[in-house]
């Protein structure tokens, strides 16, 4: 056995953190929360410019010549600073579902313009009546000559205020059982009968309902073979939950948190970290966090080895997002009346960070698989228990 | 990064595997109780050398590393062997790291089964010490010194064993009941005493994750066979959930054990704090697994017949050998987050 992690990107970390200097604008971060929308267009446009977007992408579909792990350095250093790029990571895993699925003269009709940041696409799986029932979908496509005719709605469309496209989950046949009926379709924002409203949420994220009446899209705008999109969608889900996380080396909440707490003072005089109800909160706290990276370690380590790591994701996510409720909302109990500050609050502790993360912690038990899917993978996959909700 | 044993270390396993499949079945578990000694499987333990696997062959020992040796607590947790392997493994490696010639050749030998007090003597008696009841030395860190007393309990000699929910061969040792060895003084002993405990915190959580993975399999096995209201109790949701958590929890608890084991080989910096995050929380997902099991297991679970129940004490009273558990999160902040001296 080898607990050993090597970075692989660090050689790239350097001028990573030059690239990053040089052009990113601390203020981003900030702004990106206060509009909810999780996108920068300035950093996206240099992005462009330096082929960090285009790194590792085919030359003959526009790809740069920029070192892919470079761009992932990039993208790290980023994160460090609280700046995200929502828009791009949808985009991006379109896109790679693409290379799998198009043919030649789709790849280049999406792909590279891209690539060249002119076009970015939202995920529209989820409706007011299906979440994690993704399959249930009612939005209708139906055939009309050369065309494709969508009437539907979608809820949770993240980006979409900032996306040209939204790929579509849309029901092309009712009459066969609800996996067997569906198609994937890209769908442009400024399409005749489109229209999106906000949806402001307790995480400060603003995402979107979108409303498709009687849209035209043209064949050539569908992705996937007809009554194929369930299978294509689930192309889609490998990136997805292929991201990484809590992968940098810097410090952990625990140990950020911690070092604060040593230094910062109640009101009564006494110090967060004298307390040893707090002591107990830290160090359970870098424990968990530490069996979340060695849960995550695993995931990584057998996509290495060709290995699908079907139930062991389905454990990372499940003990990740119920790990970061827990965490957050022990960190605002330890503060006290302080704890509900927020951010912009003067006498924020810690800028009102964990009151933010508190609220935002909430949405990670329900996307991309409610834990209650987890479990079900897990009770089904690993324990062999029977199937428990209703067939069909 | 290899998250998998070795060739060498699946054999290894097969072996133990093998070896408690014949010697410590349910009911040489039973019939060890109340003492939790099973003087026939400690001489088969003994007599492969278990306890000084870690030790390198130069010194007499087996030339292996604690991963290798938290494989074989796994085991032994599965089968809750009523051996103290873990006990002589951390003591044997303390007697090894301080070179300490007299007592060395006869514990790695089996000659005499050495075990650790972990916890301070009070007034010269080390309290309710692991494997205390039939340890020939008992090694305690007492006060400056770190001694070794020889007394004559052994395993042919035990004492009585207080009535104990482990049903665990505990018992207070006077430390000036016999022969009294002083192994080390000052920071030497404290360094000593501190990896024996280190050691000890990593293979006991590696044999609770044992603990816990049996409880589950035998919860498991229990509700894809019995039946309540028409379908098997392994249906509803309510039973799966709660499996699924046991076992995304034993999964992290397993790691984590092993990766503390992997730390000391290394001899990483990090590895007493490791070891006590895998002490704790292998306890807590190993109770959590067993607690969890008796539950499904509806009446049943509540009687002495079903075998969970010899999990469900061992799960909650062997780490209960060290202290109590929340006062280790006040060690475990103080190893993660006080950089003060080196």
């Amino acid at each position: 056995m080898d607990f050993t992690v090597t970075d692989e990107l660090a050689e790239y970390r350097e001028p990573a953190r030059a690239w990053v200097r040089e052009n990113a604008k601390p203020e981003w971060a900030e702004e990106q929360h206060r509009r909810g929308d999780h996108h920068t267009p300035e950093l996206h446009a240099l992005l462009v410019r330096d082929g960090i977007l285009g790194a590792g992408w085919p030359k003959e579909l526009g790809g740069s010549d920029v070192d892919p792990g470079f761009a992932s350095a990039v993208v790290d250093e980023l994160s460090g600073m609280g700046i995200v790029g929502d828009a791009w990571a949808t985009t991006q895993m379109v896109l790679r579902t693409m290379l799998h699925v198009s043919p030649p003269e789709q790849q280049r009709a999406y792909i590279t313009p891209a690539l060249r940041g002119e076009l970015l696409i939202a995920l529209g799986y989820s409706e007011p009546d299906s979440g994690s029932d993704v399959a249930a979908a009612k939005t209708r496509a139906v055939r009309d000559g050369d065309e494709w005719v969508i009437n539907g709605q979608k809820m949770f469309t993240s980006a979409a205020q900032v996306c040209t496209h939204v790929f579509v989950l849309a029901r092309t046949n009712p009459d066969v059982p609800k996996h067997k009926g569906l198609t994937m379709f890209l769908v442009p924002t400024d399409s005749r009968g489109y229209e999106a409203q906000p949806i402001y949420t307790l995480g400060g994220q603003v995402t979107n309902s979108t409303y498709y009446t009687d849209v035209r899209v043209p064949d050539s705008a569908r992705v996937g073979g007809v009554d194929a999109g369930w299978s294509v969608m689930h192309v889609a889900l490998v990136f997805e939950r292929g991201g990484g996380r809590h992968g940098g080396g810097g410090p952990t909440l625990a140990e950020r948190v911690a070092s604060w707490a040593q230094t910062a003072m109640r009101d009564d005089g006494t110090m967060y970290y004298d307390d040893p109800i707090n002591r107990e909160r830290l160090a359970r706290i870098a424990l968990e966090i530490e069996v979340g990276r060695l849960l995550g370690m695993r995931v990584r380590w057998m996509s290495e080895r060709g290995e699908l790591p079907g139930v062991e994701g389905s454990m990372h996510k499940l003990w990740w997002s119920e790990m970061d409720q827990r965490h957050y909302g022990a960190l605002v109990d330890m503060l006290g009346p302080d704890g509900g500050l927020q951010p912009g609050a003067p006498g924020a502790p810690l800028s009102g960070e964990l009151e933010r993360q508190f609220r935002s912690a909430v949405v990670g038990t329900i996307y991309g698989g409610a834990s209650e899917i987890q479990r079900e993978i897990i009770a089904e996959r690993r324990l062999g228990l029977p199937k428990s909700r209703p067939a069909k | 990064m290899d998250l998998a044993l070795s060739d060498d270390q699946l054999a290894l396993r097969d072996a133990v595997v093998d070896l408690l499949a014949k010697e410590s079945p349910p009911e040489r578990v039973r019939a060890a109780e109340p003492a939790g000694f099973d003087p026939a499987l400690w001489a088969l333990v003994s007599g492969m050398g278990l306890p000084s696997l870690a030790v390198a062959e130069g010194l007499g020992g087996g030339g292996g590393s604690l991963v290798d040796l938290a494989v074989v607590a796994e085991e032994f947790g599965r089968r809750v062997a009523a051996a103290p392997l873990i006990e002589a493994a951390a003591a044997t490696d303390l007697l090894a790291q301080l070179g300490a010639g007299a007592l060395l050749e006869p514990v790695l030998s089996g000659d005499l089964l050495a075990t650790v007090a972990l916890r301070p003597p009070v007034n010269g008696v080390a309290r309710l010490v692991p494997a205390g009841a039939v340890a020939d030395v008992v090694i305690a860190l007492d006060g400056e010194e770190l001694v070794a007393s020889r007394s004559s309990v052994g395993p042919a000699a035990p004492l009585a064993v207080p009535a104990n929910l482990a049903s665990s061969p505990i018992a207070d040792r006077r430390l000036d009941d016999g022969e009294r060895t002083v192994l080390a003084t000052g920071p030497a002993a404290r360094a000593a005493h501190g990896r024996a405990v280190t050691v000890w915190q990593a293979l006991t959580a590696a044999a609770l994750t044992g603990v816990g993975a049996a409880a589950l399999d035998m919860g498991v096995a229990y509700v894809k066979q019995r039946r309540a209201f028409g379908v098997l109790v392994g249906w509803f949701q309510a039973v799966q959930h709660r499996l699924a958590d046991v076992t995304t929890d034993l999964d992290g608890a397993r790691l984590l054990a092993y990766e503390a084991a992997w730390a000391l080989d290394e001899g990483l910096g990090n590895a007493p704090a490791l070891a006590s995050m895998a002490f704790v929380f292998c306890a807590e997902s190993a109770f959590h697994a067993a607690r969890e099991s008796l539950q499904f297991h509806g009446g049943y679970g509540y009687t002495l017949e079903y075998d969970i129940q010899l999990y469900f004490r061992r799960a909650k009273a062997w780490p209960l050998a060290y202290g109590d558990p929340r006062r280790e999160y006040q060690r475990l902040a103080h190893l993660l987050f006080e950089h003060a001296e080196a």
